[in-house]
């Protein structure tokens, strides 16, 4: 039985299913409170996360996603029904920590991960096209990279334990967004009052599909860098499959719950600005490629007990704490007495997207082995 | 007999190197990897390039034996 879903989620169509739920459970979840055309937004999320920690104080950004504990503990439970779970670690951590930083300055450049790139071109908005063509520019300098001999070195399998890390790290979030304790006067639990942070669906429901979406994305391996990455690499379109349904599926949920609003400037917690939608999105492609995963799949892979990719989100946490303090976030666009004013990042950002690209670039060309 | 040692690299390391190894032609080529990812991603990768894929359980590794 197990063995026969295995090979269904292998398939085709087991991935297009993956793909299609994740689709439909999106804008559901924005149905039900989550913010405009960010039903689900791993990069966005992580960031609240941080923001509830008080590892930020952008007061509009915090609150604890239990989306992004469900995906680890789905994913956990998936792996240990199917025996998939196993702790490994020791592949270069530094780097993959370092890359989850700039990943996580990337996309909150474009104000969004490859997820929710799909679902604001699913809500119809277009600034999410310029940002998808970065996303398969990074990807593609990270396939040059790989085609050239890039890699992280392996992982060693570990004590039982260092596997268990994440997903008892995400229990006890789990816990903190439960009883919301306040650890000292105007301090930390953090939930923001106004803004995106305080827009939220019922916990309990955004947990389950958390769940739903971790345990179906680990049987499926749903990747939406591995996804660009594969058909650019060896023509596979297996992932890619899935991204698609997430697509489409996400449109047709949005037309149905009349979420879908066609337009380029002012769309919700977005800026038109071109040239830093595709910047951003570079920096953070190139930085999924050279970590092997979207960060949605980092979550999925520390869920089954790989403690690289769980630094890679730890990453992505302390990327966003910085993005946030250092005012490196890109600004939305704002309608002020009926004038438009493009967002987009502030010089620093433009900077940190550059020193990112930067090191980015120095991890590709000096961790390689030679190609025989 | 050609052998590709692809355990503890993650993806998608296991399917560039047996993908480098179809291309030298050696057959039968036998692949190692530790997880399953690894194993469904080369299986489907060398299937797709025509060759027959045998895999073999060894405890929580798999090998798989690439033939044409």
């Amino acid at each position: 039985m197990l063995e026969r879903l295995t090979k269904f989620f292998a398939s085709r169509w087991g991935i297009i299913l993956a793909g299609a739920v994740i689709g439909v459970l999106g804008p559901t979840l924005q149905k039900l409170g989550n913010p405009p055309n960010m039903g689900i937004c791993v990069a966005c999320f992580e960031r609240d996360i941080a923001g509830a920690l008080g590892l930020h104080r952008a007061n509009v950004v915090q609150y604890i996603r239990p989306e992004i504990i469900g995906f680890v503990l789905g994913s956990t439970i998936a792996a240990l029904i199917f025996r998939e779970f196993k702790a490994r670690a020791g592949s270069a951590p530094i780097v993959r920590f370092i890359l989850g930083v700039f990943a996580m300055i990337g996309a909150l450049v474009f104000l969004g991960c490859p997820w929710r790139a799909n679902f604001r071109l699913a809500g119809g908005d277009l600034t999410a096209v310029p940002a998808l063509i970065g996303l398969a520019i990074g990807i593609a300098i990270g396939v040059w990279f790989l085609r050239s001999g890039y890699n992280l070195g392996r992982s060693q399998k570990t004590y039982t334990a260092v596997g268990w890390i994440m997903p008892v790290l995400m229990i006890g979030l789990l816990l903190l967004v439960i009883f919301k304790p306040v650890f000292s006067e105007g301090g930390p639990i953090f939930f923001s009052e106004k803004g995106p942070g305080s827009l939220h669906a019922p916990l309990i429901v955004s947990l389950l599909i958390g769940l739903i979406i971790g345990f179906l994305a680990q049987r499926t391996r749903f990747c939406t860098m591995g996804a660009i990455r594969d058909v650019i690499l060896i023509r596979d379109f297996h992932l890619i499959s899935g991204v698609f349904a997430l697509l489409v599926a996400a449109f047709v949920a949005n037309l149905v719950y009349g979420q879908f609003k066609v337009g380029y400037a002012g769309q919700p917690i977005a800026h038109s600005n071109f040239l830093w939608n595709v910047l951003g999105m570079v920096l953070a492609g190139l930085a999924y490629a050279l970590a092997g995963g979207c960060p949605g799949r980092q979550l999925f892979l520390a869920g089954e007990g790989d403690g690289d990719s769980a630094i890679f989100v730890l990453g992505m946490i302390t990327g966003a704490a910085f993005s946030h303090n250092f005012n490196l976030v890109a600004k939305t666009d704002t309608v002020v007495e009926g004038v438009l004013k493009t967002g987009g990042p502030s010089p620093f950002g433009m900077a940190a997207v550059i020193l990112g690209l930067v090191v980015c670039l120095i991890i590709g060309f000096t961790m390689r082995e030679k190609v025989a | 007999m050609n052998t590709v040692d692809a355990r503890g690299l993650s993806c998608p390391q296991p399917v560039i190197l047996a993908q480098k190894a179809i291309a030298k032609g050696d057959f039968p080529i036998e692949v190692f990897v530790d997880t399953v990812t690894s194993r469904e991603n080369v299986r489907r990768m060398a299937e797709k390039q025509g060759c027959k894929v045998e895999i073999v359980q060894q405890g929580d590794e798999f090998k798989l034996v690439l033939g044409r």
